[in-house]
């Protein structure tokens, strides 16, 4: 379990480099960028007229039962992973076929609920 | 601490310079990369459209992206008054660290000697590498997600939301393309799958799974045809409107070393990853050792890059419930029948099935499945006559049916290039308006 972690090193070692660069130019940027804001410029852009309002818009969220969906899918794609690289092994057989036909049967059946309810349309 | 130089557990022992070089290698290949990839998309797109494209800056133009850099980096930093300061500052890093990770687990080549030590080409390996690459996707889309949130416009607000829903569309599709390879590889990691290629790519092997990845690398890469959160003429620059100088920089630098990316997990998982292409192999038995296979490796991610660019310049923008049928209606389904057919066919011919056997079962099935959804077609149709001739059903402009907010209708008669009767061109006069 010790040497475990080790393979993550460069791993943390790369996201340390990461932050630090975009950090460091971010922080270079700072002092190097001019900074003279006027009122107009402070203004949400709206393609040249005036904002009207407040900056969010009152919009209708499309798609927002993708995101349930997703979660499904999501948690499908865990079991998947495993199931895919160990069901060629000895000790598994046609049983573990079988039992993933039947779990993406149930996603299947539910993808296509979805979809017959109109869910997966625009509307 | 016990190390072992065999197999996956071998990176962790690498002495510590080695470690930060690989880090530091990495990242300058990257930036470097994003550097060039610019500089030939603007030569290549300006060449398909009979252009020239950038020619000034260092020969051929190619210190563009470096002066385009500094330009940016250079420039004032317009923060709009309304935003919320502090996720207006963090999207951009939350977009730009997370690309930098996943190119850690690709492998350039095999085991090679760099100063006496003996390591493979490779920044490190886990034995869950490929779902490390998916995890830092998704953590990119946090970046676009608060980019769109904290910036308090309407156009980078609607850019936000569809680029998280397109992405986790797609991202599904995606991880359900790798699993094929995962079944015949046996493992995740990124080196086994490399390894388990050496015969055969698992490209030509699994195509259907292969053709999923490139459909749904175009919808993460938000590029043409599918770069609809910044769709420029619907939304201005989509979730990064308001954004500029480096801050916007940083979303173009993730946006290009994901596009890096991707090419180079096609190659990895679909193309061989870094064994050289198959005739090579057959007249020069030294191609797969020594420092070779980085070449090897880097002509396929070039070429995809290549065909990134090509695309952008050949396809026009797909409509955004196009791009949702194809993703959920499309690409999964196919994608899990997929699975099931592989894992189906490689179970038979383990429990010791042999090809005529497997084909008469197939066949079977096949003329079952056919069999049943005609007799559902017959009882289904039987019920209701189809009029050809009757007048198709337009969206009527039902407003509070669809939730009270004003909606285009999606088939308007122009799209067809039909103009409706009621708006009659009215001749212009000419004079002083």
């Amino acid at each position: 379990m010790n040497t475990y972690f080790h393979d993550y090193l460069v791993v943390f070692v790369l996201v340390l480099l990461g932050a630090g660069i975009v950090a460091g130019g971010l922080g270079g940027n700072r002092l190097l960028r001019p900074h003279r804001p006027t009122r107009e410029k402070l203004t949400t852009y709206e393609c040249g007229v005036d904002p009207v309002g407040e900056g969010w818009a009152q919009s209708y969220v499309r798609y927002y039962v993708f995101a349930y969906l997703y979660v499904v899918f999501a948690v499908d794609a865990v079991f998947l992973f495993p199931w895919a690289t160990v069901f060629a092994l000895k000790g598994y057989g046609p049983t573990t076929l079988g039992e993933m036909f039947v779990f993406l049967g149930f996603l299947a059946a539910g993808l296509a609920y979805a979809a017959k309810k109109k869910v997966l349309s625009w509307v | 601490m016990k190390c072992t130089t065999e197999g996956i557990a071998g990176f962790g022992c690498d002495p510590w310079w080695l470690i930060g070089g690989k880090a530091l290698v990495i990242f300058v290949f990257l930036v470097l990369t994003v550097l060039l990839s610019m500089w030939v998309e603007r030569r290549v797109i300006g060449r398909m459209q009979l252009r020239i494209g950038p020619n000034r800056c260092g020969p051929f133009g190619l210190l563009q992206g470096l002066a385009d850099g500094v330009k940016l980096a250079l420039k004032e930093d317009i923060v709009p008054a309304g935003v919320d300061k502090v996720v207006f500052w963090l999207a951009p890093v939350v977009s730009a660290v997370p690309a930098f990770i996943s190119f850690i687990i690709i492998p350039f080549g095999p085991t090679v000697s760099i100063f006496g030590h003996q390591t493979q080409l490779q920044g490190t390996d886990l034995p869950v590498a490929v779902l490390l690459v998916l995890a830092m996707s998704s953590m990119g889309i946090y970046g676009i997600v608060l980019a769109g949130w904290s910036s308090m416009s309407p156009y980078s607000l609607l850019g936000g939301l569809r680029s998280s829903a397109q992405m986790i569309s797609y991202e599904i599709a995606m991880s359900l393309s790798f699993v094929a390879v995962f079944m015949f590889a046996g493992s995740m990691s990124t080196s086994q799958i490399v390894a388990g290629q050496q015969h055969i790519w698992y490209g030509v092997l699994l195509l259907p799974s292969f053709l999923i990845y490139i459909i749904t690398m175009m919808g993460e890469s938000n590029r043409i045809p599918f770069d609809l959160p910044e769709g420029e003429g619907e939304l201005v620059g989509g979730f990064h409107t308001e954004y500029s100088s480096l801050k916007f920089a940083m979303f173009f630098l993730a946006e290009y070393i994901n596009l890096a990316t991707l090419s180079a997990l096609a190659t990895t998982l679909f193309l061989g990853g870094w064994h050289a292409p198959p005739p090579i192999t057959t007249i020069w038995a030294g191609a797969n050792s020594g420092w070779w296979p980085v070449l090897w490796f880097l002509i396929k991610i070039w070429a995809f890059i290549f065909f990134f660019i090509w695309l952008r310049g050949s396809l026009p923008r797909v409509r955004y419930d196009q791009l949702m049928k194809l993703g959920w209606k499309v690409l999964m389904p196919i994608s899990l029948g997929w699975i099931l057919l592989v894992a189906t066919i490689r179970t038979a011919s383990r429990e010791g099935l042999n090809q005529t056997q497997l084909l008469i079962y197939g066949g079977i099935t096949i003329a079952v499945v056919l069999v049943g959804s005609f007799a559902w077609d017959l009882v289904a149709t039987s019920g209701r006559q189809v009029d050809p001739y009757a007048e198709p059903e337009r969206a009527t402009a039902a407003e509070p049916a669809q939730g009270g907010f004003p909606v285009p209708p999606l088939d308007l008669p122009h799209y067809h290039g039909v103009l409706p009767e009621t708006a009659a061109r009215k001749e212009v006069s000419s004079g002083t308006h």
